[in-house]
């Protein structure tokens, strides 16, 4: 793999929520391009974890830097990061209240000060490629999960972000929908984007990821190529954690 | 194992539709229902025909004197001969032309808001109305004579006051709601204190204080208008009902909603107005219009204070030496005229509700 610059880096990250220590002391790296997938039994701080590197979650020891800004509590500075990090939650989050078109335009239009035209053009575009430009004036109750989710996959590409952060994209769809919510990840995999993703797809793991990460008791304990995860794991833990998941 | 053909759909059998049906569900699906469908019809019965009686058959409508009154019946001469002062108060009549003028711009003002999608638009033309509206009313503007407020009242007055009240209060409950709901611990713990110091008051007490004790604030000499100190008095006490209708919509905004916001890179206000606020608003309508209704009937109490909203009015004809002993024709009229706006409000409320809901499904 060719020499990439990092782009996320996390140092020392050691989070609390009262007295429970969620993570600890996690060290991670990020290239630019990297598709990283975090798996681990719930409750291990994997999505605590993807949610600290947006802000969402705030942490009371060590770094994060993103594309080489500081996230501190600085307004300016978590404005700078979320405008290059986008987010896909897994329960969709889209805005009832709004048509599939808006949920898309609303941040180019607010955020990024563009003419509502030229927004949504883009917002169809994307619209387009996740397979859902017909549902555009829609409002997201009346769209299946997947749907729904392919959505909120659009919506965050309307940011034109450099990192994607998927918090269990598919943990919340019916059996039925989990393929075609993967297939536009994995299409979104091909590109040049930074991914994160939180879940426990393996298939899509072993299909896209440049390297695995397996998180237990808020602490990384394993970190892999997808080849070496699968094929020769070393922690009795994560030997327990795939024979659990792959045995059915 | 065994494999299933498709099934067609059939027609529902008629036994489960048409009128027979509706009443057996209904009004006679058991004994104790049946009983309380017959309680209602005889209730029904005992009612309604005598007062119509009184109302329509035996009432009197021509005429201009007590003497033409001759039915035995309801006297709505009464009420016709008063109209003018349950409408308009001591509002000079050569003026009333004015006031008109501003019921009419009401329905340009709707038919505006239905045509102009634009939403900035629709705040200025609102407040364009408001404006032009209290210049027509007032007067000293454009050649207008001025009619001092102490000559407005009735209907209009009362409409007046709960439109002003409502209006004014609701920027500020949204405000106060928004400042509760605050992580700054300063501004939540003055709005919870504001809040729960106007809830913890009757509106008596604050239209006393805003029309006796708040001038003892001002220096000698400064004379505040007696109506506006009433409506600041008033929309004072309507934001914090406001605000805690809309709290409880805040509430029930998932936290979801306010987490991908932030994700999408929007700031606070923009947070706020965009995404949360539209939903909670939508929530909280049925509540917001409950007491829009209640502030209606409420502006009956700035009698007190001196001034003759349409309940007033009525009681001040009705003391009237040559009309005495037709307060009930007064009070009917005055109950349908509140009804009659308060269910507007209510129908309002749910043409709101409908029109803002987006959980469609397929």
């Amino acid at each position: 793999m060719k020499e990439r610059k990092e782009i996320i880096e996390i140092k020392n990250l050691n989070k609390w929520y009262g007295d429970f220590h969620v993570l600890k002391e996690v060290n991670l790296t990020v290239k630019k391009g990297e598709i990283i997938v975090v798996c681990g039994p719930s409750g291990s701080g994997k999505s605590t974890l993807i949610r600290c590197i947006n802000y969402l979650e705030q942490f009371q020891e060590g770094s994060i830097s993103v594309e080489g800004i500081d996230l501190v509590n600085d307004v300016k500075k978590i404005k700078a990061i979320r405008e290059e990090v986008a987010m896909v939650f897994q329960h969709f989050n889209l805005f009832p209240h709004l048509t599939i078109l808006d949920n898309l335009t609303l941040a180019p239009i607010w955020v990024k000060k563009m003419p509502r035209k030229e927004a949504e053009a883009m917002a169809m575009k994307y619209l387009e490629r996740v397979g859902i430009a017909n549902q555009a004036t829609k409002y997201p109750n009346q769209l299946s999960g997947g749907q729904q989710q392919r959505v909120a996959i659009a919506r965050a590409l309307c940011k034109n972000p450099k990192i994607m952060l998927f918090d269990e994209p598919t943990s919340a769809l019916d059996p039925e929908m989990v393929a075609e919510v993967l297939d536009v990840m994995i299409e979104l995999a091909k590109e040049d984007k930074t991914m994160v993703c939180v879940t426990h797809e393996m298939g899509f793991a072993k299909k896209v990821a440049d390297r695995i990460i397996f998180m237990d008791a808020g602490q990384i304990v394993e970190e892999n190529t997808p080849e070496e995860f699968f094929q020769h794991p070393e922690s009795e833990r994560l030997k327990l954690f795939l024979e659990q998941i792959l045995s059915h | 194992m065994a494999v299933y053909s498709k099934k067609e759909t059939r027609k529902a059998p008629s036994n489960v539709k048409g009128l027979t049906f509706w009443l057996r569900e209904n009004l006679f699906s058991s004994p104790f229902n049946v009983a309380l469908t017959l309680l209602g019809v005889m209730l029904l019965v005992w009612v309604i025909p005598p007062f119509i009686k009184w109302a329509y058959w035996d009432a009197n409508f021509a005429g201009s004197t007590r003497e033409d009154c001759t039915g035995g019946g309801a006297c709505w001469v009464f009420i016709r001969m008063k109209i003018d002062m349950f409408m308009y108060g001591f509002y000079p009549s050569e003026f009333r032309w004015r006031v008109n003028t501003v019921y009419g711009l009401f329905l340009v003002l709707i038919a505006a808001f239905r045509y102009l999608k634009s939403p900035m638009f629709k705040i200025v033309s609102a407040h364009v109305y408001f404006i032009a509206g209290f210049i027509l009313v007032h007067g000293g503007l454009a050649g207008l004579e001025v009619v001092p407020t102490d000559k407005w009242g009735g209907l209009m007055l009362t409409i007046m006051v709960a439109a002003v009240g409502i209006v004014s209060a609701f920027p500020l409950g949204v405000i106060l709601a928004l400042g509760r709901a605050s992580h700054l611990p300063i501004i939540r713990s003055l709005s919870v204190t504001y809040i729960e110091f106007i809830r913890g008051v009757p509106l008596i007490t604050i239209l006393f204080m805003s029309s006796v004790i708040l001038p003892l604030f001002f220096p000698e000499g400064m004379n505040f208008d007696k109506l506006l100190r009433a409506l600041i008095g008033i929309a004072m006490f309507e934001a914090a009902y406001i605000a805690e209708n809309i709290r409880g919509g805040l509430q029930s905004i998932p936290k979801g909603q306010y987490e991908a916001a932030d994700a999408i890179g929007l700031s606070y206000w923009q947070k706020m107005f965009l995404v949360i606020l539209p939903q909670a608003l939508k929530v909280a309508i049925p509540n917001l219009v409950g007491v829009s209704i209640a502030l209606f009937q409420d502006t009956t109490l700035v009698l007190i204070i001196g001034l003759f909203d349409l309940l007033a009015m009525v009681r001040l004809s009705a003391a009237d030496s040559y009309w005495l002993g037709y307060e009930t024709e007064g009070y009917v009229f005055v109950t349908f005229i509140f009804w009659f706006f308060c269910y507007m409000m209510s129908n309002f409320s749910q043409k709101l509700e409908k029109r803002f809901n987006t959980n469609l499904r397929k």
